[in-house]
């Protein structure tokens, strides 16, 4: 099993559910890496489902078969993709058609769903009627506070920010808006004393 | 009443002073010799002839300097003054609310004449003179929330009302005590305030959340909010920390009278008209210790709130690595004497 259980923290960090088969005409199911998993055991619960699925999948890089394995469930669509940020002109287009009664269903790392969930709530979805469900790995995405870049894929406390290279420390603070977790300047009382790097929940 | 202007300056060389007057009549948040959170809501209604609670947005010695602060802050960073797409409207009640204020409350600085929806707007501290139409914003040089707060004193939350719970939607925010606007916006009551430690356990957001939910047009309400922070420094926001964060260490027991000050906010709430959305104003006044210290109770309160503040509170108000010296400074000034009931001088 890929699941980790996120300790208690404050009330902006968003939490992750399991994702339940509901009554809809389409399914729009989101994933990447383990969030497949998750996505097996939602169509195990209702098979049906699969008939009105559209399932938009970005495998890990050493995927061991999550793709295949969705594929042979035959869903009414599935587009395997190299990124999410490569395939956001693609779920934009999907979100215009959107009807009522569309369900979305989210599944994997937290960059991911939050990403996700942020294009859809654009699209006038309530972030309350969406579903998600972590799986694998607890990288989050980050914002740096000082210059505004996003740090993807950020595994360790503190970290280097990517865009202007300040070392920041990792809130639990988040934004559904940029989709972020947010990241502050760990030494600026004390330039240069960075704390050594902790990997997150270790 | 006139005021008399200050040209200071809020960065750099810190040429910040408060007069004799502004000591005086200094918001002093602490009603006892101890602090803990609690919803110290009560109604904006005015308040003693010339303290701040007095007129509905207060007007003081620092507004011109303030605002030449506030200038420089968004030329740095736009980012600092947003509003999403459908608080345009709360705008136009932000500036309502604050023109009408300000021409009754000041006639002799500030002057709205209204005709039908041409509207006249006389700034004289600012030397600002707009002809403009009321709901158009291709008249105004800035968006209606922009250009209104730009012209006064404290930073701006314009509050969208929905699902029983109140949403950042907008703000000015260029004199912070250490949150992001850019980050925040979009954020309900709960999300926003999610970083305060001890607070929600407390149940104080439910309960101030109720509050708000009721304020009514008309009605507005206040409370004080307090912070330590080292040099007359408007801009203490996350975005520039790495820049403020370093003068936090410059504290030494020669200079901490000068230099460490508290920092509190006066909040005001009021309704909105038109968008029944709500206006959260947060207005800092900044003194010196060495100033505060001249009014004996509130030298003597200042030291045992600051000494007994639970650690959390004072590690989340950035203070708690200068608490001994500032504690050390100001025992001087507490000869253990009891002091009276309530914020005001004896």
């Amino acid at each position: 099993m890929s699941t980790f259980k996120f300790p208690p923290s404050i009330t902006s960090r968003p939490v992750y559910g399991t994702l339940e088969p509901r009554s809809g005409k389409h399914h729009l199911m989101i994933a990447d890496a383990e969030g497949a998993e998750a996505l097996f055991d939602l169509v195990e619960k209702d098979p049906d489902l699969i008939a009105h699925a559209h399932i938009m999948y970005f495998p890990a890089a050493d995927d061991t078969g999550y793709a295949e394995k969705l594929k042979a469930f035959s869903p009414s669509k599935l587009y395997v993709g190299p990124s999410y940020s490569a395939a956001v002109p693609r779920l934009r287009r999907i979100l215009q058609d959107a009807h009522m009664g569309l369900q979305v269903y989210l599944a994997g790392t937290e960059g991911l769903m939050g990403q996700a969930m942020s294009e859809a709530t654009n699209a006038g979805i309530p972030h309350t009627a969406i579903q998600t469900e972590h799986r694998g790995s607890v990288a989050r995405r980050m914002q740096c506070v000082h210059c505004k870049g996003i740090t993807e894929n950020v595994v360790t406390d503190p970290f280097t920010c990517s865009h202007c290279g300040l070392n920041l420390f990792v809130r639990d603070h988040y934004s559904r808006r940029i989709a972020a977790f947010q990241g502050v300047c760990v030494d600026a009382e004390d330039p240069g004393n960075v704390p050594p790097k902790r990997e997150l929940y270790s | 009443m006139t005021i008399q202007f200050n040209d200071e300056t809020f960065r750099d060389d810190y040429t910040f002073t408060n007069s004799e007057r502004a000591i005086k009549r200094f918001p002093f948040p602490f009603h006892e010799d101890s602090y803990m959170y609690s919803v110290n809501m009560e109604q904006h209604q005015g308040g003693p002839e010339g303290s701040i609670y007095e007129k509905r947005f207060d007007v003081d010695e620092h507004y011109i300097s303030e605002m030449k602060d506030r200038a420089l802050v968004l030329d740095e960073d736009p980012l600092r003054c947003q509003s999403l797409p459908h608080m345009t409207l709360a705008g136009w009640d932000l500036l309502e609310l604050i023109m009408v204020s300000k021409s009754e409350d000041y006639p002799d600085l500030f002057e709205l004449h209204r005709d039908g929806n041409n509207w006249h707007w006389i700034n004289k501290p600012l030397g600002i003179e707009q002809k403009f139409v009321f709901m158009d914003e291709s008249t105004l040089p800035y968006g209606p929330m922009e250009y209104i707060t730009r012209q006064t004193q404290g930073d701006f939350a314009l509050l969208d009302q929905r699902d029983e719970n109140l949403w950042m939607d907008a703000g000015t925010v260029t004199t912070q005590a250490d949150w992001s606007l850019d980050f925040d916006i979009g954020m309900n009551f709960f999300e926003w305030h999610a970083p305060v430690p001890l607070a929600a356990e407390m149940g104080v957001f439910k309960r101030a959340l109720k509050f708000l939910l009721n304020i009514q047009q008309g009605m507005p309400a206040r409370r004080l909010n307090w912070t330590m922070t080292v040099n007359p420094l408007l801009d203490t926001s996350p975005e520039n920390y790495h820049k403020w964060g370093v003068q936090k260490t410059t504290l030494t027991p020669e200079n901490v009278g000068q230099k460490q000050y508290l920092r509190v906010e006066l909040q005001t709430f009021f309704r909105l008209p038109r968008s029944n959305g709500m206006v959260f104003p947060i207005r800092c006044y900044l003194i010196s210790l060495e100033d505060l210290v001249t009014i004996p109770k509130w030298g003597r309160r200042l030291h045992r709130v600051i000494r007994d503040v639970p650690e959390e509170l004072a590690t989340y108000k950035g203070f708690i690595d200068n608490r001994p010296l500032i504690v050390d400074y100001l025992s001087k000034f507490d000869d253990g004497a009891p002091t009276s009931d309530g914020v005001w001088p004896d």
